[in-house]
Parts: structure tokens; C-alpha cells; sequence
């Protein structure tokens, strides 16, 4: 079946192209892109005026929960959230229970997905066995499976040598180490940035240093073993300045920023609500010299790549006093409306950057399909509604979980329908977007 | 026009100092010196919160606290009854919401809690329809402790304004530190904190105080010198290698206090480690007041449970 979009505009960085042209999907695939496109039986669409259309995002830091934490969040919730969010393929975290550090876990989230049908998912692999910090878990048997990089996230890879030996052995694959980077003893018990605000309110402070001391190891180790190391959820101001030094040497470093840390600081846990534990996350909020070093880096290309660490956590485990929760928010059915109200309408950068850090770079960094709409690629699109008005509210999320700070908020730009392998899976019902 | 003077606090709980207004402060600070009056009759009973229940709710084990806050309600006249939790068998049972919301149920019209979250009265106050009264939170505040410090200390000075107050000790881990702080330097007196720098928090300057870590400095020329205590377990987490060594640097004794003011008084929260952040013929020299403050402690719970219970209603 053939199906012609006309008439949006088309935002697809990687082949130069910004301007209005149709796009032609042809089965799963994307057919042809281009100027007053023929297609005789196609299914005409017309886009209407204002509507973006991109290749299809990839978050690359999602925690699905499933197997073992499906009270939190299943790998079919969690895709039918990504694609309420905007986006066609997740990449999704080993610390499952059991962990994914085995070919029979890779495949049952896999088997999952599949029958999910809906975002593509790409597993991640544990760095080491049972994300213990002591001997790698069979990454060839993982990468065989399906995983497209490894980690410990939730943790970091424990020890300077073990982060040398995974970067050694996952180079002969071409996959990244990912790297939750946090010196867990200068962590602590720690449970909020360090700074003022944590002190006022009696938490026990994370300092910014602890992150920017496991990326600074792992950046020397990638520069040694010429591995390639993405340094996950940035948070800290020292933690990009890190980055961009190796990256200025020429080592094989990517990096992400999530969306809480380029908007929000550590003022939040103060106030509107005290001790609001929807305002715990790991790394934690830090201070608004942090947050700006965020955008900076998103504006000056330091940062490759926005992704979510969507963390769910049931209701009950948020109700609770705010040392006792635990870490993380949800995040997948937010980022685009941030990203566009955040650094888009304030003009820091354009819709071709943004798809460069929502798609185009996920995908290069994680070698998955995508992250373009060149004719033969899988027909992925997001589309985007740039000047939709959205206020988030948490029971309307399609995720199993609603923690999230944003409840209440309102910004311009949100989705207006995703497509996965030319399938339309999601419409956004305040958009008329021609589908 | 000038604004009538307050008779009540602007807010429903005491969750902190820091919601307070210095002129909310010495609100409580004068009530409790009727407080302090009732304590001093042969019948040491008023009928004010008759009626009314409260329970303490104690996560945390505490002597002084939830005797004085018992002791203050008896005397109020409130029914009170003490629930006392340890948090080992909280990990186990109930959440803390459970808990508050099942004795919630039960219509008390205040809950004194100690617990050893920071925010932990804060998510009570979200779910309950009665007073919260903080008895300590973590490493957050203590704000009754302050009150009654502050209380003590105006009633030996006749003042705060002014004052050079030296707080030295655990600086990061303490409430009484916090709810100190906010509460003198909002009625205008001069704090220094002094401790070692591994126990200083970060942003402590900002909070409108000096910092130092030379005891000497913190004291010199003081006219309240306040102790906080030595936890045996920041030794074991390394803060500092022994507590011979922090007596022998931070240690308050009798040649330190010679650098404070003549008439300088001695403070301490309780429970004291003698030899380890004051020597015992400072804890009971002449000018230590730590008896004094937990005498003080009785009126000023007083005095807040009173303001917090709201109008007297009178039917007739």
C-alpha cells in the first residue's frame, strides 16, 4: 500500500532538506521524497500548513521495567507512551529483574515489542553480569540477540578496569558503553544536588563532581582503548566541560541531556511543593549554572543527543517520604513539547537541530535504522505540531506511570501523529492532521 | 495606621521556622511566658485544649522532646497519647501515609511528629486535616527546639537583637543548626557557626551567617555559645579521625569559654557527650543554661499548641 503525505514541512537533516515536499511511503518504507511527488493508488494525505514532518524519533534512554517491574510500567505500555510522545523506537535499559545481561531476557523484550507492535525497541545490554561490577556479561551473546549497546545504568560501570575491559571488547562490535556516570562514593546516601537548596531542606547532597569524575575516567579510557563511550543524562556543568574537551581530542565520546535537565533546577524541590518526590531523579536537579551549561551545549553541538531516562515508578513507591522514593520521572509523552517550547520557540535552535538530537544522532549512535527519510529507509515519522498549545496532565499519560514535575504545565508544541514502518500508530485527536 | 498586634500564627502547622515571621516568633515567645507561669502553680493544669486530642507520633527515639511535648499537652488539658514506631518495623508494615492517614481517621485535631525524613511533616501536612507539628525531621529542622533556645536566651539577655551567638559542632547534619539559624537571624541576632569543614554544609553562607572553623573565632566575644552534638557515627563516616581529636579542636572547655563574654551562657539541645563537644565542668559551670532549656521546653510547646488549636470555641 502506498501512501502520499503532501504538503508539510519536511524536516530531514541528514539530507539537507527543510522546505515543503511530499513524502511517498511505500509499504514499510520510505518510496521518495521530494516537489509535486505522482503516485498513482496511493493514499493522498494532506498535511495540513503548519505540521512538521521528521524522520521518526528515537529515545535512546527509556527503563520499560518489564520483565519483573510490569506494576511500573510493561514493554507494552511503554511503547504505547512513546508513541503518544512522538516517538517510533525506544532504546531500553538492562536493569530489569532479571537484568538483561542474557540473550533469553534480550529476546522476551523483544518478543514483547513485537507483539506490542507499536514503537520499534532496541534492548541494551548489561555491561556486567547481573549489573554487579564484576565480570562483563556475554556481550557478543547480546549483541547477537539484538541489544545495540551495553551499560550498568543505574549504576556506573563499577571499576576503572572493568570500564577499560568493556570498551576493549564492545569495540570489536561497533556498539557504545553507556555510561551512568556517578562515583558512588562521593554519591553517598545522597539524594538531591548538592547545594543550598539541599541543604535548607536537610537532604543529603549528590555533588555535580561525582558525575563528572566517572566521565572523565570513562573519556580516558575511550581515548586508550579507542572505544566508544556516550556518556548518558548529563546533569553537571563540569560533566560537559569533560566532554567537550575529549571530544575537542578526538575521542569517540557522545553524550545525551534529558529535558529536565535543560529546563528545571533544584528550586523545584523547594517549592511549589516541599519535598515533592516527583522532583527526585537520578542524576538530581542541579543548579541553574548546570541547566544553562545544558542548553549551551545543545546550542553549540557539544550535546548529540535529547533523550528522556523515562523512569516509571507506581504511585505507591512516590508516596513516600522523599529520602525513601525512589529515583526517576517519566518522560517519554513530555520531551517534545519541552523541546519545542524550550529551545525551539525561544529561538536557541531550529527544527533541524532538534531533529538532529531527537533522531538523526540516536540513531548513528545506537547504528539502528532511521534518523532519516532517505527513499529504501524504514518509513519512521514523527510529525510534529509546533504551535499546539499543551498542558500536561499526569492521568491522561498513556504510560502506567505519572510521575512526572510537569503536571500542570503548559507549553507550545506538541505531536501530532507517529508512524512506525508506514503504520500510522499514533494521532493525536487535538490535531488535524489529515490521517 | 499601625497594624494591630498578632494574636495568632498566619499558618495551620508548625512545619518549620522558616514559614514563621519574626513577628510570629515572638508571638510564641511571649505566650510561653504565661505558659511558663501555669508551670509554676501548685495545679500546673489549664483547661485550654480541652477536648481536643493529640497524638505524638515518634519514629525516632526521643526522651526529651516527647516527654516535654506530652508534659505541655497534659498540662493544656488535651487528651494525648503517644505512638511510638521504630523504623525498623516501618520498612516492613506501613507506609508513613498509611500510617497518618489511619490515625487521620480517627479525627485528632493535632499530630506531633519526629521522624528521620527531611519533608516528612511536610507530606503529612498534604494529607491531613490536622495540625502538624514538626518534632524534628531528619536533617531538616527542629523547630521547637529553636523556639525554646530563642525563648531561653531572651529570658537570660532580654534580648536577641544583636547578640553574638556562636553555634558550634555538627553543623551538617543537624536540624537544631537549621531551624537555629533561620529563627536568630531573622530577630536580628549575629550567628557564627563554626565546625570542621567536612561538616559544614554547602551553602551555609548563604543563610546569612559566618562561617568559620576556628572555635576560637566562633566564640570570641559571644554572649551565647550553643553546642550541637557529636554523633559517635560521623567518626565512623569519616568526618573526623577521632573524637579525642575533636575535643581536643572543637571541644568547648572552660579556657575557650574564658574568650566569650563575661556573662556568656552555655547552650546545648541534649542529649550532651561529655569529653567529646563539651567538657563537664562547662555542661555544669554556672553559666550553662541546658537545664534551663528543657524547663523552657514545657512552655514553649505550650505556647505553640495553643496558638496552632485555633479560636476557643464558646458555645454558650
Amino acid at each position: 500500500m502506498k501512501r502520499l503525505l503532501k504538503g508539510g514541512r519536511v524536516v530531514d537533516p541528514a539530507n539537507g532538506k527543510d522546505g515543503v515536499f511530499d513524502v511517498l511511503i511505500d509499504g514499510d518504507r520510505i518510496a521518495d521524497v521530494g516537489k509535486d511527488l505522482k503516485a498513482d493508488g496511493a493514499e493522498i494525505v494532506d498535511v495540513p500548513a503548519g505540521l512538521i514532518v521528521c524522520p521518526g524519533f528515537i529515545d535512546m534512554h527509556v527503563h520499560l521495567r518489564e520483565p519483573g517491574q510490569e506494576h511500573k510500567e510493561t514493554v507494552a505500555t511503554g511503547v504505547a507512551s512513546a508513541v503518544a510522545g512522538g516517538f517510533t523506537a525506544v532504546a531500553c535499559m538492562p536493569n530489569t529483574r532479571p537484568v538483561n545481561d542474557n540473550a533469553g531476557v534480550t529476546r522476551l523484550i523483544l518478543q514483547k515489542a513485537a507483539e506490542a507492535g507499536l514503537a520499534r525497541v532496541y534492548p541494551i545490554g548489561a555491561v556486567s553480569r547481573g549489573q554487579k561490577g564484576e565480570e562483563l556479561a556475554d556481550i557478543a551473546e547480546l549483541k547477537e540477540a539484538g541489544c545495540v549497546a551495553v551499560t550498568d545504568d543505574g549504576l556506573p560501570v563499577a571499576t576503572a578496569m572493568l570500564a577499560r575491559r568493556a570498551l576493549e571488547y564492545t569495540s570489536m562490535f561497533d556498539i557504545p558503553m553507556i555510561e551512568h556516570c556517578e562515583d558512588q562514593s562521593l554519591k553517598g546516601d545522597g539524594v538531591a544536588h548538592e547545594g543550598a537548596v539541599a541543604a535548607s531542606l536537610g537532604l543529603r547532597g549528590i555533588p555535580g563532581v561525582a558525575e563528572a569524575i566517572t566521565a572523565g575516567r570513562d573519556i580516558l579510557l575511550a581515548e586508550m582503548t579507542g572505544g566508544h563511550v556516550h556518556i548518558a543524562h548529563m546533569s553537571a556543568w563540569t560533566t560537559i566541560e569533560a566532554v567537550r574537551q575529549g571530544k575537542s581530542r578526538g575521542v569517540k565520546v557522545t553524550c545525551e541531556v534529558c529535558p529536565h535537565h535543560f529546563t528545571l533546577t533544584d528550586d523545584l524541590l523547594a517549592a511549589p511543593i516541599a519535598y515533592d518526590t516527583n522532583t527526585k531523579m537520578n542524576p538530581p536537579l542541579r543548579e541553574a549554572r548546570d541547566r544553562d551549561a545544558m542548553i549551551a551545549g545543545i546550542v553549540d553541538g557539544t550535546v548529540d543527543a535529547i533523550s528522556t531516562d523515562h523512569a516509571p515508578h507506581h504511585y505507591d513507591e512516590k508516596n513516600v517520604e522523599f529520602d525513601r522514593a525512589p529515583f526517576g520521572i517519566v518522560g517519554l509523552e513530555t520531551a517534545i513539547s519541552i523541546t519545542l517550547d524550550k529551545l525551539v520557540h525561544t529561538g536557541l535552535i531550529g527544527v533541524p537541530r532538534m531533529v538532529e538530537l531527537m533522531s538523526v544522532n540516536p540513531a548513528k549512535i545506537l547504528h539502528v535504522p532511521g534518523g532519516t527519510l532517505s527513499p529504501g529507509e524504514p518509513a519512521d515519522i514523527t510529525i510534529l505540531a509546533p504551535d499546539l498549545p499543551v498542558t500536561i496532565d499526569k492521568t491522561k499519560l498513556v504510560s502506567k506511570s505519572k510521575n512526572t514535575p510537569f503536571h500542570g504545565w503548559s507549553f507550545k508544541g506538541g505531536v501530532a501523529a507517529t508512524i512506525v514502518g508506514g503504520k500510522v500508530v499514533y494521532v493525536n485527536p487535538a490535531v488535524e492532521t489529515g490521517l | 495606621m499601625v497594624a494591630p498586634p498578632l494574636t495568632a500564627l498566619k499558618h495551620k502547622h508548625l512545619l518549620g521556622i522558616a514559614d514563621l515571621s519574626a513577628e510570629e516568633i515572638v508571638l510564641v515567645l511571649d505566650t510561653a511566658e504565661a505558659m511558663k507561669e501555669v508551670g509554676k502553680r501548685t495545679i500546673k493544669k489549664v483547661p485550654t485544649l480541652r477536648g481536643r486530642t493529640v497524638i505524638n507520633l515518634f519514629f525516632e527515639p526521643s526522651t526529651r522532646t516527647r516527654t516535654s511535648f506530652e508534659i505541655a499537652e497534659k498540662r493544656l488539658s488535651a487528651d494525648t497519647l503517644n505512638v511510638a514506631i521504630a523504623s525498623s518495623s516501618v520498612v516492613k508494615g506501613e507506609t508513613l501515609v498509611d500510617t497518618a492517614m489511619n490515625l487521620e481517621a480517627m479525627s485528632p485535631s493535632m499530630i506531633v511528629l519526629r521522624h528521620s525524613s527531611s519533608g516528612a511533616c511536610h507530606l503529612l501536612a498534604r494529607i491531613c486535616k490536622a495540625a502538624i507539628v514538626n518534632a524534628g525531621d531528619g536533617m531538616h529542622e527542629h523547630p521547637t527546639q529553636a523556639l525554646l533556645d530563642a525563648f531561653t536566651i531572651r529570658e537570660r539577655k532580654g534580648r536577641l537583637k544583636g547578640l553574638k551567638v556562636a553555634i558550634v559542632g555538627d553543623l551538617l547534619h543537624s536540624r537544631v543548626l537549621r531551624s537555629n539559624v533561620l529563627l536568630l537571624t531573622k530577630l536580628g541576632a549575629e550567628v557564627w557557626v563554626c565546625a570542621p569543614a567536612t561538616l559544614i554544609p554547602p551553602g551555609m553562607k548563604q543563610m546569612g551567617v559566618r562561617v568559620t572553623t576556628r572555635v576560637d573565632e566562633a566564640v570570641e566575644g559571644a554572649d551565647v555559645i550553643m553546642m550541637l552534638r557529636i554523633q559517635l557515627e560521623r567518626m565512623q563516616g569519616g568526618y573526623f579521625p577521632s573524637l579525642r581529636e575533636y575535643f581536643t579542636t572543637f571541644g568547648m572547655t572552660e579556657a575557650r569559654v574564658k574568650r566569650a563574654k563575661p556573662d556568656a551562657i552555655i547552650m546545648h539541645p541534649g542529649p550532651i557527650n561529655r569529653g567529646v563537644e563539651i567538657a563537664s565542668e562547662v555542661a555544669d559551670g554556672s553559666a550553662s543554661v541546658i537545664l534551663d532549656q528543657v524547663a523552657n521546653g514545657v512552655a514553649v510547646r505550650m505556647a505553640v499548641l495553643y496558638l496552632l488549636a485555633g479560636p476557643q470555641i464558646d458555645t454558650d
